[in-house]
């Protein structure tokens, strides 16, 4: 809780710097891009997160986001495959490589590290090897299909600005991930094995099922986010489609409070670390005339929430210990 | 000769939830051997890791040659000459034994690893620990007890005049072990001081000069070299009239409830295990470290799942291939190492009572609440576990409270075999009594318990038989009318290998 109201005043303390340096933040068309984007983030960093609470990581967002963010105009456009036949294809494609991952990872013990760098390399290289490097893209077909990213829902009441649809995925999601983390067994299992595997295998807590489980989440997030990334920029560049996707979704869960150790995190602080990151990079555009800082500021202040998130706990920690010692 | 070389006094050093010791005093001369006994949890452990520089005690003074010293590493204990053997030894494996003799302090010529010097100096460091290896040989290639000698050798390297053993036979063949005597036995002539810890009373009778007995983080009395005898030894740890301690009335068994048909544990596939527990039964499991005591509860549990053979749980046979399987069957298992393996430190007293019973009590895979609420009220009232509330996390609890949310976690889970390793291993005094309160009342109840003791007052104290085992093998039963710690040392030390127990 502590973490979700500090990485959310930090949130609103970068919206309003960034109101004040630039007039356009609060155009009704940035707002309405923030936050389509955020959702999409929003999507692949809930994806992230359910490893991290493993302990695990999982590196190939990016890459199964390109995969499928490229593989589905592809197979729609240059092989003139149906829209339920192109989903499926990309439904099957990411839950396997979750699957893949994941037995990779409980079976034969590779390090999680290892097993989605290597993702991460296989896939994007897969993607430009079908498209031959070539932009992939709907053209002016398929509107249909793209309203599912590029669709607005009116507010009632409210006029000049509405919801962009890719917030009807991230609620959905949002709302079943929260539902499991908090309110399932399974979840709870989750978060045992992220905490303590060795002692949640002792409880009798199925632990290799519950790790693969995670990382097929992952994968079938970041799939979908792929898909609804493609739809809503119309085209895709098999080269450089999704890059750093991972990192984007891994920085947003662990400011959002998910620890790198494993065992700890909400879905609600992921999202805001979500909104945050895309705040910051929407800030960089903005406000300064060149791009090319836009990794440093984040890594900052990735560093220093982390840094200060760190600080806290030891602080906590001994207040507690003088409390102990006092009684 | 004449002043002690070491001496510690009034040391304290207090845990969360425990305190370890209470103003320990001991003293080691040139020339001497003093060994450091005590129950579980007595302090020894803490001891040697001050004395060492592992942690700084909170109170009391630590002199050396009779001058005050301090230090809060272990390389400042290094660097005055107080040297800690590990139970866990500290080498690096893919090294050779001459770079892990000169490891942080090497030899330099020219800005370069001086390789041949340091082979030469290794020969004449090995030599003096009675180690015929080449240098250059791999530590990953050796076994336990040269690994062992390695680390004197390190040790002596430096110049120590201190060194201390922790409990360094438990994992080494009998014949290691003989030779580690010759060398202790050798440090001392050359006027080494040696502090000895062992729970192994034959060994501390063959090599000490002195004895120092603790109990419950305070001296309990020293014995010279004349008056080692096993029975003041013992009589001094416990301090305590054993049948107040100790409250077992056995009750007349029920059916059969576990039975082993020739099981094969992974760890010794060689030895076939066959025996029985009845309901309302407990059973007592001794042997030495390293007897395949854990290897066979976390077989029975699925942990290691056993390579051959038959297990029946109540007539039925099982064949558990993880603890998931075993739970089904309906056995539970205390395990050894609690922190890593027993409860989730980060996690609520409530969530870890109910880790183990949530599938059960949760329809449809969603948690119940109110349900959990009242599983970990009910544990907390009737097993007495001292915590503020059931939200705080399981590490700001004492050992024995932690241990308590382990067996409460089971009994959620009413299991009709309770396995339990280690059960008091490292919490007081006072947490151990009610253990074993729980133990006795869960056997009125009918449940068959098999458990593993390191402690021989334990075993002798609460079991109602005894399965003695030695290197894998079971070898012998002892029924409670012939309980005796001799008859028990007798078979864990299989009389052909008991060189060093002349008890």
């Amino acid at each position: 809780m502590r973490k979700i109201l500090g990485i959310s005043a930090l949130l609103l303390v970068v919206c309003v710097v960034t109101a004040l340096a630039s007039d356009s933040f609060l155009s009704g068309y940035n707002l309405e891009n923030l936050i389509r984007r955020t959702a999409l983030f929003g999507i692949i960093s809930i994806g992230v997160a359910f490893v991290i609470v493993t302990g695990g990581i999982d590196l190939s967002v990016g890459s199964v986001v390109c995969l499928v963010g490229c593989g589905v105009p592809w197979l729609l456009t240059t092989h003139g495959w149906s829209v339920p036949a192109a989903l499926a294809a990309a439904v099957v494609v990411s839950l396997g490589i979750g699957l893949f991952h994941g037995l990779l990872v409980t079976r034969l013990r590779l390090p999680p590290f290892v097993v989605t760098l290597c993702g991460l390399l296989l896939y994007r290289g897969v993607a430009r090897g079908f498209t031959r490097d070539q932009t992939v893209g709907f053209g002016s077909d398929y509107k249909a299909l793209r309203v599912l990213s590029t669709g607005e829902i009116p507010i009632p009441f409210v006029s000049g600005f509405s919801l962009p649809a890719p917030w009807i995925f991230l609620l959905v999601v949002a709302g079943l991930a929260a539902l499991f983390l908090n309110r399932t067994v399974y979840g709870r299992h989750l978060l045992a094995l992220g905490s303590n595997e060795q002692a949640a295998r002792y409880s009798g807590i199925n632990t290799g099922a519950m790790t693969v489980l995670a990382y097929v989440i992952s994968s079938a997030l970041a799939g979908l986010g792929g898909l609804l990334f493609v739809l809503d920029v119309n085209s895709a560049q098999p080269v450089d489609f999704g890059n750093f996707y991972e990192l984007y979704a891994i920085a947003a869960a662990v400011l959002g409070g998910c620890s790198l150790r494993g065992g700890e995190g909400t879905i609600v602080g992921v999202i805001v670390g979500a909104a945050l990151m895309q705040v910051l990079r929407n800030m960089i555009t903005l406000v300064t005339t060149h791009n090319n800082v836009e990794f440093a500021i984040i890594g900052a202040v990735i560093l220093a929430g982390v840094i200060a998130d760190e600080l806290v706990r030891r602080y906590a920690l001994k207040r507690r210990a003088q409390r102990e010692a006092a009684r | 000769m004449n002043g002690p070389l070491l001496q510690a006094a009034g040391l304290i050093k207090s845990f969360p939830g425990v305190r370890a010791l209470k103003g320990v005093n001991l003293s080691v001369r040139r020339g001497e051997v003093v060994a450091v006994i005590g129950e579980n949890g007595a302090g020894k452990s803490t001891l040697m890791k001050i004395l060492a520089g592992v942690q700084k005690p909170d109170g009391g003074t630590l002199k050396l040659d009779g001058n005050p010293v301090e230090f809060d590493s272990v390389q400042a204990a290094q660097d005055l000459g107080i040297a800690l053997i590990h139970q866990e030894l500290n080498l690096a494996d893919n090294l050779d034994v001459a770079a892990n003799l000169f490891l942080g302090r090497e030899r330099v010529r020219y800005g370069l690893i001086d390789t041949r010097r340091h082979h030469q100096e290794a020969r004449v460091h090995l030599a003096a620990v009675g180690l015929d290896l080449e240098p250059t040989v791999g530590v990953g290639s050796l076994s336990l007890g040269q690994r062992q000698l390695v680390e004197i050798a390190k040790a002596l390297s430096v110049n120590a005049q201190v060194l201390i053993f922790d409990e360094p036979t438990s994992s080494l063949s009998s014949s290691e072990a003989a030779r580690l005597f010759r060398v202790i036995q050798d440090l001392r002539s050359r006027g080494v001081g040696v502090v000895y810890i062992s729970h192994r009373l034959g060994e501390v009778k063959e090599l000490a000069d002195r004895v120092v007995v603790l109990r419950d983080g305070e001296n309990a009395g020293e014995l010279a070299r004349t008056e080692i005898h096993h029975g003041a030894m013992v009589r001094m740890m416990v301090g305590r009239d054993l049948s107040q301690f100790y409250v077992h009335e056995p009750h007349p068994p029920g059916p059969v409830v576990l039975e082993l048909d020739g099981l094969r544990t992974a760890a010794h596939p060689r030895h076939p295990l066959s025996f029985q527990v009845r309901a309302g039964e407990i059973v007592g499991v001794a042997g030495l470290v390293g007897a395949g005591r854990t290897e066979m509860l976390e077989a029975l549990f699925g942990v290691t799942p056993a390579a051959a053979g038959v297990m029946r749980v109540g007539g039925c046979e099982v064949r558990p291939g993880s603890p998931q399987e075993a739970i089904q069957a309906g056995l539970a298992l205390v395990p050894e190492d609690r922190k890593r393996q027993g409860v989730i430190l980060q996690m609520a007293v409530r969530e870890n009572l109910s880790l183990a019973a949530l599938r059960r009590d949760s329809p449809r895979g969603f948690l119940n609440r109110l349900g959990e609420d009242g599983l970990a009220k009910h544990m907390i009232e009737s097993l007495r576990i001292k915590t503020p509330s059931a939200q705080q996390p399981v590490q700001f609890l004492s050992g024995g409270n932690q241990q308590k949310v382990v067996l409460g976690k089971w009994l959620a889970l009413k299991p009709k075999v309770l396995l339990m390793d280690e059960p008091t291993r490292g919490i007081d005094v006072g947490a151990k009594h009610e253990i074993y309160r729980l133990m006795e009342e869960l056997a009125k109840q009918g449940v068959a318990i098999l458990f593993v003791s390191s402690e021989l007052e334990e075993i002798l104290g609460l079991s109602d038989r005894v399965l003695v085992l030695h290197e894998g093998r079971i070898t012998g039963e002892l029924p409670r009318s012939g309980l005796s710690e001799e008859a028990v040392l007798h078979l864990a030390t299989d009389t052909q290998s008991s060189v060093h127990f002349i008890s």
